[in-house]
């Protein structure tokens, strides 16, 4: 069923290699064929605890007392765990890269935002007595009112869904509300257009469903450590995680997995590993905490539902001259990582092909609904349903065989992304024509006689002479900490160009040895700045006057959110703040 | 009342690593006393296949046989920092530290070698089957056996290396987006054949044409495991698959595999796939991930090709009999296009 078209880029390879490209056997195929390979949960222990939550029955809702009592005079019952016995129980994934503010308990304590919410942790002896525990944990609950659609969460008098970010939306650069791309003129080209095409475009949520459940197992081990089995897809992540919080040395904890029954994005969000630390922790024995198949699909983060609004300014021959993008990321209650699935997406449009005039505001939005979260493709399969749904009405509008459009439109080594960066090693007019002829569909000549390798660059590769900037959805107040920051973030202004733009920025270089990164392009050719130390984070005016704290340890969110995370940078590694 | 056939077409490229980098990864590689090669990660295997690829990237740059080599993943203690398995960053992050490890250890044990047969380390090649031998001259030979206990035992060299891989983390512009996302992209493109029933609204998946450009690929078998798997996977995303079938209303949601469908063995529709190779500059032997990215043009094509077969654009995933008929009857009846 496959076969290989090695005519395409022959003058690209060395094909002389001798492992490499071969149907070798895979190393751990025997262990799977035979049922030995050892999972996380294989790793039973004598006295092995279990670990299940009571969780929020509602969408939305303030806790008004959580009563723990009757559960754990459960038979069984060994421990009840809440928020109180989280040493630090306010996290966001992200911290770890210095990314955005801590938004999520472990363990609520003042409020749930979603149904399935986790309010409490019963230990018990077998995982049938965890279960009945759970039912008689008694929260009194005082429903709130809920929002669902993250475009009716964006509206004035919304119900707040996260206290952390008061307006429903992640906060980009401590200055936007959303984030931008601007390359060109967008509006003058649909004043100019022959055709305008709009649509808009819904992905649904959609669960990672491994065959393998998240959980982790862990035990105490000798010399003060906690050993960690875990279905982990980031054993760093996880490991770098739990240790923020449970705020313990990572030295102290050992983490073990590698062996994974699928993951596809759903095992990256660490919310196991912490939860049984702290059970064998506080029980001093080995504690297993694992999801259900129901949690799997309703608890656990499903893909995130995306909704994209294009807009296309067309000319009667089929080429693109402007594309507008709005997006909304449904990130559910809290952020996850949705934040960084809205950059990349950013820096994917317009998709893979040359329009001289892009723009878009993306928004990280929070709603009443489970935390959505890494899949395949996280940041770029949505999107990407809807520029290919959007092609296919383009295509029909202008009257052209869609796979012409394609290759019309497609990018070619040496042309300008809207990124501001030159593309180079693109194949995707090659791929085109291989479909069409494999499907026999009659390409138009020019089509047919197409190449990655031709046709771009020139005055494809020149950036923009003018491009429009705004500062809609300017915020202040906020710090999101030092990922991704840019130096000298000056206000932007309409018109004119709000600084002189080089002709043609330098594209990514790759070095001979095939082991260096490309350097950062944009490095090079700005002037230096001085980079801003990473300042104190301000806690948001609106939110300290509504919003009660989470608890008395995180009271003070401002500094007191940050401290004690790892922050990574790529010149120092993994360092403590 | 009848089944109309439809095509549709998609076309993707896919960016590979984590979006502006920053995302290191690290490997060690050291040979036993017999000469047999542990690389030491703490990557993980999701069954995609990764101590299987890094292993033979290994084997591939040391110069000996695969079956000398075992990765040994992943242990806090024992395997140095890595980023993790997601952003289809293992085979190119990953990859390339393993390179870079298994390079410093090839490095001794030609060192070695070249200490035992007295000639110049600079003239030595290996086989890839376990000998050492003067470019030009084989008969001047030691095994990597040989060269890797000479190096332990009589020299007192560690055959060793060490590799990291980092892009450096790049910054993002607030006002014009302006960034570095990633260094290298796949492509894809896809035709997708659906019979479409106007009288029940079910669609079928009857045939997938496709052209993956994946950089190389480095084991041909785990690239095709990937791709059909993945093609699956956007077949089931398209017209099976949702947590919320009432998006954004959370009820019905699924809470099984009975209630949360998935095409199963009668459902899947053959699939032509075409392999093409344009190496990445930085990719590890020019290999990208083809992980991620196979899903996606699936998606599309299928919304396409049922609007090719009865005119209703579905812009609203999944695609579900219900939307289909709501469609058909919204235009008065199934309206062909027939346009691939």
């Amino acid at each position: 069923m496959m076969e290989f078209r090695k005519e395409f880029f022959a003058d690209d390879r060395d094909d002389d290699l001798v492992t490499i490209g071969q149907p070798v056997r895979r190393q751990d195929i025997l262990g799977h064929v035979t049922g030995r390979s050892p999972f996380y949960d294989d790793h039973l222990f004598e006295g092995l605890l279990h670990i299940r939550c009571a969780r929020a029955p509602h969408h939305h809702a303030r806790i008004r007392r959580i009563d723990t009592s009757e559960a754990e005079r459960m038979p069984g019952v060994v421990r009840v765990l809440t928020g109180r016995d989280v040493p630090r129980n306010l996290n966001t994934l992200l911290s770890l890269l210095d990314f955005g503010l801590d938004d999520e308990p472990i363990l609520a304590e003042t409020k749930t935002a979603y149904r399935g919410e986790p309010v409490a942790a019963v230990i018990a002896e077998t995982e049938a007595q965890a279960r009945d525990a759970v039912l008689k944990v008694r929260v009194d609950w005082e429903e709130l009112p809920h929002v669902l659609d993250p475009e009716e969460s964006l509206k004035p008098g919304a119900p707040v869904v996260c206290d952390v970010y008061p307006l429903n939306r992640f906060v980009y650069h401590g200055k936007y509300d959303h984030q931008k791309l601007r390359y060109g003129d967008v509006e003058a080209a649909f004043a100019a257009a022959d055709h305008i095409v709009e649509g808009r475009y819904q992905m649904s949520p959609i669960e990672q469903a491994p065959i393998e459940t998240c959980g982790a197992i862990a035990a105490p081990e000798v010399n003060d450590r906690y050993v960690c089995y875990t279905g982990t897809q980031g054993l760093f992540f996880s490991l770098g995680t739990a240790a923020k919080v449970l705020q313990m040395p990572s030295s102290r904890l050992h983490f073990v997995g590698g062996t994974v029954g699928g993951g596809f994005g759903g095992k990256v969000d660490s919310v196991h590993e912490p939860i049984a630390i702290l059970g064998a922790m506080l029980t001093a024995r080995p504690c297993k905490f694992a999801w259900d198949r129901e949690e799997e699909m309703q608890v656990g983060a499903p893909r995130g539902a995306e909704r994209w609004y294009i807009k296309d300014a067309v000319a009667r021959d089929g080429r693109i001259l402007a594309r507008k993008f709005t997006g909304y990321f449904d990130a559910g209650a809290y952020t996850r990582l949705s934040s960084y699935a809205v950059i990349k997406s950013v820096g994917h449009l317009p998709g893979p092909y040359t329009i001289p005039n892009v723009s878009a505001d993306v928004y990280c939005v929070y709603t009443n609904r489970t935390p959505s979260t890494a899949m395949r493709g996280f940041g770029i399969t949505g999107v990407d349903f809807a520029i290919e749904c959007h092609m296919d009405k383009v295509a029909e509008t202008v009257g052209m065989n869609p796979i012409d459009l394609r290759i019309l439109n497609a990018y070619r080594d040496g042309d300008m992304k809207a990124h501001r960066r030159v593309a180079k090693n693109c194949a995707l007019v090659e791929c085109c024509q291989v479909v069409a002829d494999k499907a026999g569909v009659t390409l138009a000549a020019e089509a047919r006689d197409a190449t990655s390798l031709t046709g771009g660059g020139g005055a494809r590769g020149e950036l923009p002479a003018f491009t429009r900037t705004d500062d809609h959805g300017r915020v202040e107040g906020f710090d999101t900490g030092s990922y991704a920051r840019k130096g000298g973030t000056a206000p932007a202004s309409a018109s004119p160009p709000r600084s002189p733009v080089p002709a043609r920025a330098e594209g990514q270089r790759a070095s001979a040895g095939g082991s260096m990164p490309p350097a950062d392009a944009a490095r090079s050719r700005a002037p230096a700045q001085p980079q801003p130390a990473p300042q104190a984070p301000v806690q948001p005016p609106a939110s300290a006057a509504q919003v009660p704290p989470a608890s008395e340890r995180t009271a003070q969110p401002g500094a007191a959110r940050r401290a004690g995370a790892l922050r990574f940078s790529s010149l120092s590694g993994f360092r403590r703040r | 009342m009848a089944l109309h056939r439809g095509r549709g077409f998609a076309a993707i490229n896919y960016p590979i690593g984590m979006n502006l980098g920053g995302d290191p990864s690290q490997a060690l590689v050291h040979s036993n006393p017999e000469g047999k090669f542990t690389v030491a990660l703490s990557s993980i295997d999701l069954g995609q296949g990764m101590k299987s690829v890094t292993r033979q990237i290994a084997a591939e740059t040391l110069g000996v046989p695969v079956e000398d080599v075992y990765v040994d993943t992943a242990d806090s203690d024992t395997g140095p920092h890595c980023m993790g398995s997601f952003a289809s960053r293992g085979t190119h992050r990953v990859g390339n530290a393993v390179i870079e490890a298994a390079q410093e250890a090839r490095a001794v044990m030609l060192e070695a070698a070249a200490e035992e047969l007295e000639v110049d380390a600079g003239d030595l090649v290996t086989d890839g089957r376990g000998s050492i031998h003067v470019k030009g001259a084989p008969s001047r030979a030691i095994t990597t056996m040989a060269a890797c206990q000479a190096a332990q035992f009589r020299q007192g060299r560690t055959v060793s290396g060490r590799g990291i891989f980092l892009i450096p983390l790049s910054e993002v512009d607030p006002d014009t987006g302006e960034m570095t996302p990633v260094s290298c992209f796949a492509h894809a493109a896809m035709l997708v054949e659906v019979e479409v029933d106007d009288e029940t609204g079910e669609v079928r998946v009857l045939d997938m044409q496709s052209a993956y450009e994946v950089g190389r690929a480095l084991n041909p078998r785990l690239v095709e495991q990937q791709l059909v798997g993945g093609a699956w996977m956007g077949m089931s995303h398209a017209a099976w698959e949702t947590t919320e079938p009432r998006y954004p209303d959370r009820a019905h949601g699924p809470v099984d595999f009975n209630s949360y469908l998935m095409p199963g063995p009668g459902d899947i529709a053959p699939h032509h796939i075409s392999v093409l190779e344009r190496p990445a500059p930085d990719g590890p032997f020019g290999g990208k991930g083809p992980g991620e990215m196979c899903a996606n043009p699936v998606l599309p094509a299928v919304c396409n090709a049922v609007y090719d077969a009865v005119g209703v654009r579905i812009d609203e995933l999944p695609v579900t009999p219900e939307k289909v008929l709501r469609g058909i009857r919204a235009n008065g009846g199934a309206r062909p296009r027939g346009r691939l």
